[in-house]
């Protein structure tokens, strides 16, 4: 793998290098939260509400605590006194958000609301003594639809005093009155999209060590962000930040969920200084369904004006999310994101937005994965209804709109400052990969044999990397040892994203060493820089930053000590294969091995003014706020209209995400993505009945895709680099936006014979067959 | 609560223990055994995170007693590769073929296609989607781990030819 050539090529960037993650998790030897185990660990258990709304009454803990082996239960007023501040840095202080206790004080507001928490000395145990806590509810009529919330008489949050949490707002509608007036076509729908959720293999975890004589806490999370955590906690506790250590090894999946603290770990968080032993709280599959948060469920009335070309004129959306009853974090602001980005990768001179966000006595919206891919699904579903509705094909009214490289940089209309992107390249590429003419032959012939075939394509662009508030820096520490072997410090928080291969890869050849000889430490606290983790797209791009300013330092230094054992000058130093060597001469070198050890073991052989050692800390800053990256997705489906059943036949993404530092991690991210979205599609649907009780609390009835499912999916590659370090862009969410749109719209080309309009999902057999029976009735 | 005595097999090294009649063998081996490459992804038997091979046939062990294990040979995820680390043919095609991201579903996997393979050295691209749709990974879209089974049979196949 390694090839030993001149200055800066040896190039594992861009190489599908295998991962080095994969022989623990392969063998068994991965270390999740639960795999942890401390001495006298004790067990945590939640008795959660059976009501939407309710009355606590009273709580009687005493059958539980009589219990053997039972050591504890919490009720809020155990738990609620000690809470310091609780905010997360990406709200900060000041922002308004939800009164979120620990424990439900007084009401509980969703099935599933933590009211007590049994700690006993095995899981077991915890879940007997949970059975015996007698809680005394009055039940309370429930806001349980987020479409009529806002006019509800009962509230979720009395304190809050509606239940609209809040509402931002672009232009007002008003301004375009006039464009839709005068168009030559105005096509507009209500989109609707159910509640699907990120459902990591591994639920929440959490394990907190305390030791009473230091006031320390040592922390194993399952987390995205491991110093969003400890900063969390020592907010919570009172407790200086240093004496929080945040350890997250191995997580298992995340998704956005595993981002934010939520009420379950500030209960541990805050039990943990009152028992006798290490706490250990690992969510299972139920509570995982019914309290780990919901997301997507929302909707909104969407407009655009086309002129006779059908080149679009204006577009407007206005957006309704549900949020449950404990949104985490304040969900106002990524609503507004569903406005702004409204408009997509397309030339639309005016547009218009406004979003809300709803209580709900369900469970609380959290972040997943392209968490205003609502603006996509919504925007594509309208292009396919207006291109019928117009007598054009859904491709060619897209061609006509898309962005065309010559145009950028181009701001939206709503101020989104679109570069080095390429949505006509990755469209006519998907295209190109399908062979659209083909396929609709192909159509049209199956049609007249009785068989139904759709083709659907969405077309996106997305903000990656965010160059904001934390997000906008990372760290990285890089130790070359005093055997010429590379440590990487990065703050970690991987949950799948293979963002250890990434910082082995990306450290090798900023060091122009042998990759056999890094290694990276991540997930610690202790000993990493501080960094916002795994969200928002941001690992690729952020890290490949804080790597490389580290690594100049160390480079330079480098060079110094060689030049000054070679005899030559600095500039003619050139590293790669974890050797300094004079450039013109690779005979006349020296290993890195040899250099480490002069720098540890020699300082005084230094060159004046180079200090001993070879280690460098240094924090990237964001080179650009907006790291963007587009994709098309394109894919076929056959309806069996008898049936209602949905097969994917091929499904293409063609993607524009910069340079690949492994390719098979940035495919392997996509099609996790994709088929999430199918799933939010064709199967997904964390439901609740009309009372507020959620139905979907086990994998029997919470469906996600399995290998029988999903479709081969094919990859084409456009590459524009951003302006980011390596010209690296985020593709970590981009498969979850996408899809959802591509597989509606093939759905609903598959059924236009029918003359169905499809508006709303999911789309399983029961939803495809009532469409189809409504249209022929 | 009832407790039993088992005695059973795992990765070739005895184990006797006294352990109540509820423990399941997932939690036998996860904490008795001090085995924790078994996850535990739904404990009700749907994603097969826990599986394990009994007697060589993949068995949840989240649907199962300790107990009902006695006598049993049992094997895990830890008993698959060799001592030295060295990985099994079907882990080695998981590892080139990008068949896992998070890992914790990946141990189910790994069990649940060698026990597949035992059966069926050169099954077809519907009998290996078969075979996997009784384990759930939300990481990969499947891609991965199935062109590595693949991989894993073409192996399976070069070793023992038909």
């Amino acid at each position: 793998m390694t090839v030993p050539t001149a200055e800066g090529s040896t190039r594992y960037a861009g190489a599908r290098i295998n991962r080095v993650e994969d022989a623990r998790l392969l063998s068994g030897r991965g270390t999740f939260v639960d795999d942890v185990s401390l001495p006298g660990t004790l067990h945590a258990c939640f008795v959660r509400s059976p009501f939407p709304r309710a009355t606590i009454r009273g709580i009687d803990t005493s059958a539980a605590l009589a219990l053997p082996g039972v050591c504890a239960v919490f009720t809020a007023v155990d738990l609620s006194p000690d809470v310091k501040e609780q905010w997360h840095t990406s709200v900060g202080p000041d922002g308004p958000e939800t009164p979120r206790p620990p424990l439900a004080e007084g009401e509980v507001r969703f099935v599933g609301d933590a009211v007590a928490l049994v700690v006993a000395e095995s899981r077991y145990l915890a879940e007997d003594a949970a059975d015996l806590v007698e809680v005394d509810y009055d039940p309370l009529p429930a806001v349980v639809d987020y479409t009529t919330a806002e006019q509800a008489v009962t509230l979720v949050h009395e304190g809050h005093g509606s239940n609209l949490i809040g509402e931002m707002s672009g232009l007002p509608a008003a301004a375009l009155q006039e464009v839709f007036d005068s168009a030559a076509h105005v096509v507009g729908e209500t989109i609707y999209q159910q509640a699907y959720v990120p459902v990591p293999m591994e639920g929440r975890a959490l394990l907190v060590d305390y030791s009473a004589p230091t006031g320390e806490l040592t922390i194993y999370s399952a987390t995205q962000a491991p110093h969003e955590v400890r900063l969390f906690c020592s907010r919570l506790l009172g407790v200086p930040e240093q004496k929080v250590r945040v350890i997250a090894r191995d997580t298992g999946g995340g998704f956005g969920q595993k981002i934010m603290v939520q009420r379950e770990e500030m209960c541990i968080m805050l039990a943990a200084r009152k028992v006798p032993g290490p706490l250990k709280w690992i969510e299972d599959r139920r509570e995982n369904l019914i309290a780990a948060g919901q997301s997507r469920h929302e909707h909104a009335a969407v407009k655009m004006a086309f002129d006779a070309e059908g080149k679009i004129q204006a577009a407007q959306i206005d957006f309704v999310s549900d949020c449950g009853a404990y949104p985490t974090p304040y969900p106002v602001s990524t609503s507004s994101v569903v406005g702004a980005l409204f408009p997509g990768p397309y030339r639309v001179p005016r547009a218009s937005f406004t979003a809300k966000t709803i209580y709900t006595n369900t469970v609380g919206r959290t972040p997943y994965r392209g968490p205003w891919q609502f603006e996509s699904l919504a925007r594509e579903m309208l292009l396919d209804i207006a291109a019928r509705r117009i007598g054009m094909d859904p491709m060619e009214l897209r061609r006509r709109n898309l962005l065309r490289r010559d145009e950028l940089p181009y701001t939206n209309p709503n101020g989104m400052p679109f570069d080095n992107i390429s949505p006509m390249e990755t469209f006519e590429q998907a295209l190109d990969m399908l062979d659209y003419p083909a396929f609709r032959k192909e159509q049209a012939e199956a049609r007249a044999a009785g068989r139904y075939l759709g083709v659907g394509i969405s077309n996106y662009v997305e903000p990656s990397a965010p160059g904001f508030g934390y997000y906008a820096t990372e760290a990285a520490t890089i130790r070359i040892e005093p055997s010429g072997k590379v440590n990487v410090y990065i703050a970690g928080g991987s949950t799948g994203n293979s963002i250890e291969t990434t910082v082995v890869q990306l450290a090798a050849d900023a060091l122009g060493v042998a990759i056999e000889d890094v290694a990276t430490i991540q997930g610690d606290t202790a000993v990493t820089g501080f960094g916002a983790g795994a969200a928002g797209s941001r690992s690729a791009s952020m890290t490949a930053g804080a790597i490389r300013e580290t690594a100049a330092i160390l480079r330079e230094r480098i060079k110094a000590i060689a030049a000054h054992k070679l005899e030559a000058a600095p500039e003619d130093i050139e590293l790669g294969n974890s050797r300094a060597s004079v450039r013109g001469t690779p005979t006349i070198g020296v290993s890195l091995g040899e250099l480490a050890r002069a720098a540890y073991f020699d300082p005084y052989s230094l060159p004046p003014g180079v200090p001993a050692g070879l280690e460098a800390s240094a924090r990237y800053t964001a080179d650009t706020r907006f790291v963007w990256v587009n994709a098309t997705h394109l894919c076929t489906c056959e309806v069996d209209v008898a049936t209602g059943a949905v097969k994917l036949l091929r499904y293409i993404v063609s993607e524009d995400c910069g340079p690949m530092i492994n390719p098979s991690v940035v495919e392997g991210q996509i099609a996790g993505g994709v088929v999430q979205g199918i799933g939010g599609v064709l199967y997904e649907h964390l439901a609740y009945d009309e009372d507020g009780n959620p139905v979907t609390t086990t994998f029997m009835d919470y469906l996600i895709p399995t290998a029988t499912e999903v479709p081969v999916i094919e990859y084409g590659h456009i590459e524009t680099p951003s302006g980011g370090p390596g010209g690296y862009k985020g593709v970590g969410e981009g498969g979850a936006i996408g899809a959802p749109p591509a597989v509606v719209n093939a759905v609903a080309d598959a059924v236009s014979p029918f003359g169905v309009t499809v508006t709303r999902l999911p789309l399983g057999p029961a939803q495809v067959l009532a469409l189809i029976e409504t249209n022929q009735a | 609560m009832g407790e039993a005595t088992v005695n059973v097999t795992v990765n070739g090294r005895a184990w006797e223990a006294v352990v109540e009649a509820r423990l399941t063998l997932a939690d036998f081996l996860r904490e008795t055994c001090h085995l924790t490459g078994t996850h535990l992804g739904c404990e009700h038997g749907v994603c097969g995170a826990c599986s394990v091979l009994i007697d060589g046939a993949a068995v949840r062990s989240c649907l199962m007693f300790a107990v009902q294990a006695d006598g049993a040979e049992v094997t895990t995820i830890e008993g698959i590769g060799a001592p030295d680390g060295e990985l099994s043919s079907v882990q080695a095609a998981f590892r080139d073929c990008h068949g896992l991201q998070c890992g914790f579903c990946t141990p189910g996997f790994v069990v649940s296609v060698t026990a597949f393979l035992q059966d069926n050295a050169n099954p077809t691209d519907r009998e290996i989607r078969e075979a996997l749709s009784g384990n759930l990974c939300r990481c990969t879209g499947y891609q991965g781990i199935l062109y590595a089974v693949h991989q894993a049979a073409g192996a399976a196949g070069q070793q023992e030819p038909a």
